[in-house]
């Protein structure tokens, strides 16, 4: 008989709430389910997408027989790093220049935010994040595990199913000096709701002048308005003045690479000395967390970003992808207006990227589960992605009927 | 720019006004009080080696295979693995604990085929990132559900295990294990330190070819440890990074977990694919804990994930592609376990081929220990002195605890290396 075990007295984990939402859906026998749940890439014909220069860059390294796979250094792909840096920030870039900006790879977004976060809970003076609210489920527990203390400022305003512009200065001019504030560098998750350049321009005023630090995430690069450059300017304007600033990037939205982990962390300093040393000890964060980083995703980045025919590819393939969901936002929208769905649906098309929402409360989104089977979060969020012109007419009648039978 | 911002730092502490660079701007960083950290004393030896001219330059330092050329080997098997992934597989997100096919894989080579464990579900399992990932995860779990448990680490061990364990906020110790007279294992030392320990503590064990001294305890020794463990209710951790690379045969490589396993402890075990498929720089490993039921194991499963989720989210999934092709394929996996003999066996060659000609040599000392000790590591017993002469006038590399990495010996370097070792020893 097996002695009792240190773990006894262990509780099951909770599922997580985004992730269940596509366990329910694949137990779901109904031929007219759809899932708007997580936030992968749909073609028109609801099936995962790998873009053809990815599929090329796969080809280049399989047929490269001089190829290894040994370790990459702690701080990961020196190539893609550069490449990574160059295209958030420009290539023209002072920072980049001047030689003040440290990046390593990390494991996508999430790795890219968790070293970060460590990174400053042991270095930096203030503990303290500011979070949008709402925002990406994993963002709170992914710095408090860093050893942050995590609060929110006010961001999504439900009554207008938009920017809460004020309510967002007043808590950054509440913050006390030298915070840290979190902030979605486009296609804010899960609402679609951006700040216009003119805000980003005052937030970034308000933040420099109480020495605010800027984290930024950006999972959409490219994937928000169709260019890579425009999806960059908030970012870029932050970098212009000079100032300090965290930015986490992930290649697996704008390159579809998922599963395959691709990101950076990159830290604009204020010196090319400073920038030296912090890549040193973001070193020392990421070797007793896993050593060093996954080789093939970031090769594939690489090989594309550093042709300029693989890249102008992926450009193209990448604004496909924008402009299919831009088409989605607009076909629901006007969807719902021939059915004369009481409420006002414009934000539909006014919020950017995978995401939007709906402002539907969570009976609604149950209703719609039960009687309609429509897959989506509990907080009325939709993934754009996973609509096509075929299950529009359905999704719009849920809604409709979510909207007239419940309240 | 890193010198020149080095050179610049050191003229200022000397009182001297540097010249700053061109460009650069006189800002206020909100980071210029960070230190610059420490070089890694493993990797920083292969750095070294890169920057060294000299054509008679060896590096025996850091732990990746080499082939008789010296060169990195990529696995026929892995070759073809990759060759009916590429185009044909999306790369869609793993669910947070990985691929359930590595895992079933992962687990009966660690278990056995027919474990009764895998049976019953028992194990909570999750896809790691290599044997760092699994260990770091393991840690992060004990600290989490068990805040008052420590770990007792084995002197020495790899460095990086204490890194693990400290960022994880565990507590360490240290219990013997190497015994520097005999250049072999302190079995009477381990035994006293098994006994001492608080019951119900946690044991790092590295489950074979231990790193960095290839001294692995016997048979008879493990079952020994294993009573004593039942008696004072210990916990075993094993990293397994080399199985099949040590011996040659997996299944024997196992004999210490499998042996803890009959005498009915719940262990855990992290798995790594870097050196024994060559996996390295893909990252695959395997986190797994033998739980009391079913029940436990989802709910252990669950929690590692939730663990998992804040840190990366959900792990790489082209290493576990390939690991998963391989394992699934009887004739890939056989071919596997071919490659697998076969760089295990070039190790054992070049453990003979240097002891012989150490003492062809004439050397006084005595070299049994290369041969006696097991898989890629060699712990010499050669003092950093004697290492840094190695470096200095030989532009050999390796780490200064003197431990030689076998796998970067060959029949065209063997001859030097023992030359120069010779040379450096042969007085004192």
């Amino acid at each position: 008989m097996a002695s009792s075990s240190v773990f006894a007295g262990l509780a099951q984990a909770p599922e997580d709430p985004i992730l269940g939402v596509t366990v329910a859906y694949n137990k779901d026998p109904s031929p007219v389910k759809v899932n708007l749940g997580v936030g992968a890439y749909r073609t028109e014909e609801g099936k995962p997408l790998v873009l053809d220069v990815v599929r090329r860059a796969e080809q280049m390294l399989i047929n490269n027989p001089s190829r290894v796979k040994e370790y990459l250094p702690i701080t990961g792909l020196a190539e893609f790093n550069k490449l990574s840096a160059k295209l958030i920030f420009g290539t023209d870039s002072p920072a980049i220049q001047e030689s003040r900006v440290a990046t390593v790879q990390c494991l996508s977004g999430t790795g890219s935010l968790r070293v970060g976060g460590e990174f400053l809970a042991r270095h930096y003076h203030e503990r303290t994040i500011y979070i949008p609210q709402p925002t990406w489920g994993n963002h709170p527990k992914v710095f408090t595990l860093a050893g942050l203390t995590v609060r929110s400022y006010r961001y999504y305003d439900p009554a207008t199913r938009g920017l809460d512009f004020q309510g967002l200065l007043e808590d950054l001019s509440s913050a006390p000096s030298g915070a840290i504030v979190l902030l979605h560098a486009c296609a804010h998750n899960p609402t679609g709701v951006d700040p216009t350049l003119d805000q980003w321009e005052q937030i970034r005023q308000l933040m420099r002048s109480k020495s605010l630090l800027p984290f930024f995430d950006s999972a959409y690069q490219g994937f928000a308005s169709g260019s890579l450059d425009k999806d960059a300017q908030s970012v870029r304007m932050f970098v212009a003045d000079g100032g300090e600033l965290l930015m986490a990037q992930s290649y697996a939205k704008n390159m579809g690479l998922y599963g395959e982990r691709v990101g950076a962390l990159s830290i604009v300093c204020g010196s090319a000395d400073v920038a030296v040393r912090v890549e040193s000890q973001l070193k020392l964060v990421i070797r007793p967390m896993y050593s060093n980083p996954p080789i093939h995703g970031a090769s594939i980045v690489a090989t594309i970003l550093k042709d300029s025919d693989m890249f102008n590819e992926w450009t193209v393939e990448l604004k496909g992808m924008a402009d299919r969901i831009i088409s989605m936002r607009q076909q629901l929208f006007d969807a719902l207006k021939t059915r004369g769905t009481p409420g006002d649906w414009s934000h539909i098309i006014k919020q950017i990227g995978m995401f939007t929402f709906t402002g539907l409360n969570s009976d609604q989104v149950a209703f719609m589960r039960q009687e309609y089977h429509i897959y989506m979060t509990s907080d009325g969020r939709i993934s754009m992605a996973g609509l096509s012109t075929r299950t529009i007419p359905h999704l719009s009648d849920a809604i409709h009927a979510a909207v007239t039978k419940l309240k | 720019m890193a010198m020149c911002s080095r050179a610049a730092a050191a003229i200022r502490r000397r009182g001297g006004v540097a010249l700053a660079p061109p460009h650069a701007r006189a800002m206020a960083s909100l980071f210029g009080h960070v230190e610059p950290a420490p070089k890694d004393p493993i990797l920083g030896v292969t750095e070294a080696f890169l920057a060294d001219p000299s054509p008679d330059k060896v590096n025996v330092g850091v732990g990746a295979y080499r082939d008789d050329n010296g060169q990195p080997v990529v696995l026929d098997c892995v070759r073809e693995a990759e060759r009916r992934i590429a185009g044909n597989l999306n790369m869609e997100y793993l669910p947070m604990g990985g691929s359930i096919k590595m895992i079933d894989e992962s687990l009966k080579l660690a278990y056995g085929e027919d474990s009764e464990f895998i049976k019953d579900k028992r194990i909570a399992a999750v896809q790691a990132l290599s044997g760092t990932g699994a260990c770091r995860l393991f840690a992060d779990f004990q600290r989490r559900f068990l805040p008052d448990s420590q770990i007792y680490i084995p002197t020495p061990t790899w460095s990086n295990h204490h890194n693990i364990w400290r960022d994880a906020q565990v507590p360490q110790r240290t219990f013997t294990y190497y015994h520097p007279e005999s250049r072999g294992l302190d079995f009477a030392g381990l035994m006293d330190d098994v006994k001492n320990a608080p019951n119900g503590s946690f044991f790092l064990l590295h489950a074979c070819a231990h790193n960095p001294t290839g001294v692995d305890p016997t048979e008879e020794q493990w079952r020994e440890i294993s009573y004593q463990f039942k008696v004072k209710n210990h916990i075993p951790f094993f990293d397994m990074a080399y199985q099949g690379f040590a011996s040659g045969d997996p299944e024997r490589d196992a004999k210490a977990i499998r042996i803890f396993l009959e005498d009915g402890h719940q262990i855990g075990c992290a798995q790594s694919y870097a050196k024994n498929m060559g996996l390295y720089g893909q990252r695959a490993g395997c986190l797994s804990i033998l739980c009391e039921d079913e029940m436990q194991a989802v709910a252990v499963k669950s929690q590692l994930q939730q663990i998992a989720r804040p840190m990366y989210s959900n792990p790489p999934v082209h290493g576990s592609l390939v690991v998963s092709i391989i394992l699934n394929d009887p004739e890939l996996k056989s071919l596997w376990l071919k490659e697998v003999k076969g760089m295990a066996d070039r190790i054992i060659g070049m453990r003979k081929a240097l002891k012989e000609n150490l003492e062809q040599l004439g050397s006084p000392l005595s070299w049994d220990h290369i041969t006696n000790q097991i898989g890629m590591f060699c712990y010499s017993g050669m003092t950093p002195e004697q290492v840094d002469r190695l470096t200095n006038e030989y532009h050999i590399y390796m780490t200064r605890n003197g431990r030689i990495s076998m796998a970067g010996v060959t029949t065209g370097n063997v001859a030097y290396l023992a030359n120069a070792i010779h040379e450096v020893t042969k007085t004192k």
